[in-house]
C-alpha cells in the first residue's frame, strides 16, 4: 500500500500503464481512508452531472490522489442527429473542473425524440455513418478541449448496409480526427463470438498505436433464436479466462497500457475489485519485463 | 434507408415490443434474429427499471420487488429519461404512482415516492452555505416582515395526509418497526452539508416554510401559518427551520 506521504505531489498528465478501477459510491469511504495502491480511477461522466453534493466532494478528493479517467456513456456519437450541445457543455464543465488524464466515449448512439434510450446502440458501418461520426468526434474534441478515446462496441446484431469493416472504420475515424482508441477486450470477445469472427485476428489487426486505454470486464452467456452462443456485455462478474488470454495476446502487441476493470452491476466489495486489478496488473508487469529483457538482449 | 430513418426505425422497434424488428439488421448466418434484438430491448427496460429501484428503495419495499418492477416498466414504457443525465430520471414517477390504479389502495405510496425523489434531488443539489443569523438579527424589527429568505438549494417539503416521514424512517433499518400512529405529516428534506436529512416538522412550520420557499416575505408566511394554527410560534419556527439548514441566506435586494 502506498504511503500518502511518499505519493508524488503532482499527478502525471496521462494515465499510468497500470490497472485502474471504476470508482463506485459504495467505495468512496474505503478509497479515501485506505488509499489503496490502484493505478487510476474511472468514473462515468453522467453520474457527476449534478450541481453539487457528495459525489463531487468525493471525486474532488479522489482526483487529488489518483489519475482520473472520465468515461462518457451518453454523448451518442453514432447518432444521425446532431450532438446535444447542452450535454457537451456539461462534459466540458467536468473536464475543466477535474482535469482528467483521459476522456473516452463510445462508438454507439442512444438518443431519440422520446428521450435518452439508456443503452449503447449499434450503427451500420458505411460512408454515411463514417462521415457523421468523424464530424461528431471533431465537434466533441473541440467542445471539451481534449483528445477523446473512442471505444469499440459490443454488438448483438449486424447491419445489411455495412460496407466497412469495424477496424477500418475505427482507424479511419482516428486518422481523420486525431482521436485515440479505447480497446475494450471484452467487447472484442463478445462481438467476435456473436458474429462468428476470430477475436485474435481482430486483435492482430487493431491499430495499436492509437490505443490510449484498455477495458476488461466479465460477460454473460446465453443463446440466440437459432441456439447459437450469444455473449452479453454485462459488467457484473470477474473477467473470464478467454478474455484474459485475449488481453495477454493484445498486450504482446500494445505493450503496457492503462487497463480498467469494469464492474458496474452487482458491485462487489473493494477487495474483490482490487484482486481483479492485481490480476490485470500482473500481466502488464510481465509484458513490461518481457520487453525489458528484449531490449537488454538487443 | 438513410441513417436518420434507420435509427428512427430501430428506436421504434426498441420501444414497442409488438412492432417487428427494424429493417436491415442481420446476423453472421444472414438472418435477423429476434432473440438478439431483444437484448437491446431488455437492456433499455432493465436499465431504466433498475435506475428507478435505486432511487425509490422504500417504495419498492412497500409494494414488493415484483409489483415495483411491473409498475416501473409501465412508467418507463412512456417515460424515457429527458437527457443522458440519468440522475434526474424518475422526477415525475411519484405523479405516475399517484395515478396508477393498481396501487390506489396504498394511498400513501406516491407521497413516500415524493420523499425519495426529494432525497436524491437534495443529494445532487448545489452546495450552499447557511443563513447567518447575525445578519437577520441586524435587520430593523419593522423591516423584518418584508424580508424574504432564500431556500437552501437542497431543501424540499412534502406535506402529506399520511405519516410519510415515519414510514420512510421505519424502512431505514433492517427490521421495520410497526407504526404507532397514523397521522398527517410534513417532512423537510435538506442537505446542509454532506448528509441528506429527513425531518418531520410541525404542520404550521411546514406552511410557513413552504410560503418562504415560494418567495413570500416573512410577514406573509407567518400569517399563513397563523391562519392554520393560532398557536404558531414565529420565533421558534424560524430558528428551528434555520437550525435544520432550510435557508441559504437573505434574498438579494432585501438586505438593508
Amino acid at each position: 500500500m502506498m504511503d500518502a506521504a511518499t505519493r508524488p505531489a503532482r499527478l502525471p498528465d496521462r494515465l499510468p500503464n497500470r490497472a485502474g478501477l471504476g470508482l463506485k459510491p459504495e467505495h468512496y469511504g474505503h478509497v479515501l481512508e485506505h488509499r489503496p495502491d490502484i493505478g487510476f480511477f474511472e468514473v462515468h461522466a453522467e453520474n457527476y452531472m449534478g450541481a453539487g453534493g457528495p459525489p463531487h466532494r468525493y471525486l474532488e478528493s479522489v482526483a487529488k490522489l489518483y489519475p482520473l479517467s472520465l468515461h462518457g456513456v451518453g454523448l451518442s456519437i453514432g447518432a444521425a442527429r446532431p450532438l446535444d450541445r447542452v450535454h457537451l457543455s456539461r462534459l466540458r464543465t467536468l473536464v475543466e473542473r477535474y482535469k482528467p488524464q483521459s476522456f473516452s466515449e463510445h462508438l454507439a448512439w442512444s438518443t431519440h425524440d422520446t428521450g435518452f434510450l439508456n443503452d449503447l446502440l449499434p450503427l451500420p458501418y458505411t460512408d454515411e455513418t463514417l462521415a457523421r461520426v468523424i464530424d461528431h468526434v471533431d465537434e466533441a474534441q473541440q467542445a471539451i478541449g481534449q483528445r477523446l478515446l473512442l471505444e469499440n462496441p459490443s454488438t448483438y446484431v449486424l447491419f445489411e448496409d455495412s460496407t466497412i469493416d469495424e477496424i477500418d472504420f475505427l482507424e479511419e475515424i482516428a486518422a481523420r480526427t486525431g482521436c485515440g482508441l479505447l480497446l475494450d477486450v471484452n467487447n472484442v470477445m463478445v462481438s467476435s463470438v456473436n458474429h462468428r469472427l476470430d477475436p485474435h485476428t481482430y486483435m492482430d489487426r487493431f491499430p495499436v498505436g492509437r490505443i490510449g486505454e484498455i477495458h476488461l470486464a466479465g460477460y454473460d452467456e446465453t443463446v440466440d433464436g437459432a441456439g447459437e452462443r450469444l455473449l452479453i456485455d454485462a459488467h457484473g462478474s470477474p473477467v473470464k479466462a478467454d478474455v484474459m488470454a485475449l488481453y495477454e495476446h493484445a498486450l504482446a502487441r500494445t505493450g503496457p497500457v492503462p487497463t480498467l476493470i469494469e464492474w458496474d452491476n452487482d458491485v462487489p466489495d473493494f477487495a474483490t475489485l482490487q484482486a481483479e486489478a492485481v490480476r490485470a496488473e500482473a500481466r502488464i508487469a510481465r509484458e513490461a519485463g518481457r520487453r525489458n529483457r528484449q531490449t537488454r538482449a538487443a | 434507408m438513410g441513417l436518420a430513418a434507420s435509427q428512427e426505425d430501430f428506436a421504434q422497434a426498441l420501444l414497442h415490443a409488438e412492432r417487428p424488428m427494424p429493417a436491415g439488421i442481420t446476423t453472421a448466418r444472414g438472418q435477423a434474429d429476434a432473440a438478439r434484438f431483444a437484448v437491446y430491448r431488455n437492456n433499455v427496460h432493465v436499465g431504466l427499471t433498475k435506475a428507478l429501484a435505486q432511487r425509490f428503495p422504500v417504495t419498492e419495499q412497500l409494494v414488493g420487488a415484483a409489483f415495483f418492477t411491473a409498475m416501473a416498466r409501465l412508467y418507463a414504457q412512456d417515460n424515457k429519461p429527458a437527457s443522458p443525465r440519468i440522475i434526474d430520471y424518475g422526477d415525475d414517477f411519484p405523479a405516475f404512482i399517484a395515478a396508477f390504479e393498481p396501487a390506489a389502495e396504498l394511498a400513501y405510496l406516491a407521497d413516500v415516492a415524493s420523499l425519495e425523489a426529494a432525497w436524491t434531488r437534495a443529494y445532487h443539489a448545489a452546495d450552499a452555505g447557511l443563513l447567518d443569523l447575525s445578519v437577520l438579527a441586524a435587520v430593523a424589527p419593522d423591516a423584518l416582515p418584508n424580508l424574504r429568505l432564500a431556500a437552501h438549494p437542497s431543501a424540499a417539503l412534502i406535506r402529506s395526509p399520511h405519516p410519510v416521514g415515519s414510514i420512510w424512517g421505519a424502512h431505514q433499518s433492517a427490521t421495520v418497526p410497526p407504526m404507532e400512529a397514523w397521522d398527517a405529516e410534513t417532512v423537510l428534506v435538506v442537505r446542509p452539508d454532506m448528509h441528506v436529512n429527513v425531518h418531520i416538522i410541525p404542520a404550521q412550520d411546514g406552511i410557513f416554510a413552504q410560503a418562504l420557499f415560494g418567495g413570500a416575505p416573512l410577514g406573509e408566511a407567518a400569517e399563513a401559518a397563523f391562519a392554520h394554527e393560532p398557536a404558531f410560534d414565529f420565533g421558534a419556527a424560524l430558528v428551528g427551520l434555520h437550525a435544520l439548514g432550510a435557508f441559504a441566506g437573505i434574498h438579494q435586494g432585501d438586505v438593508p
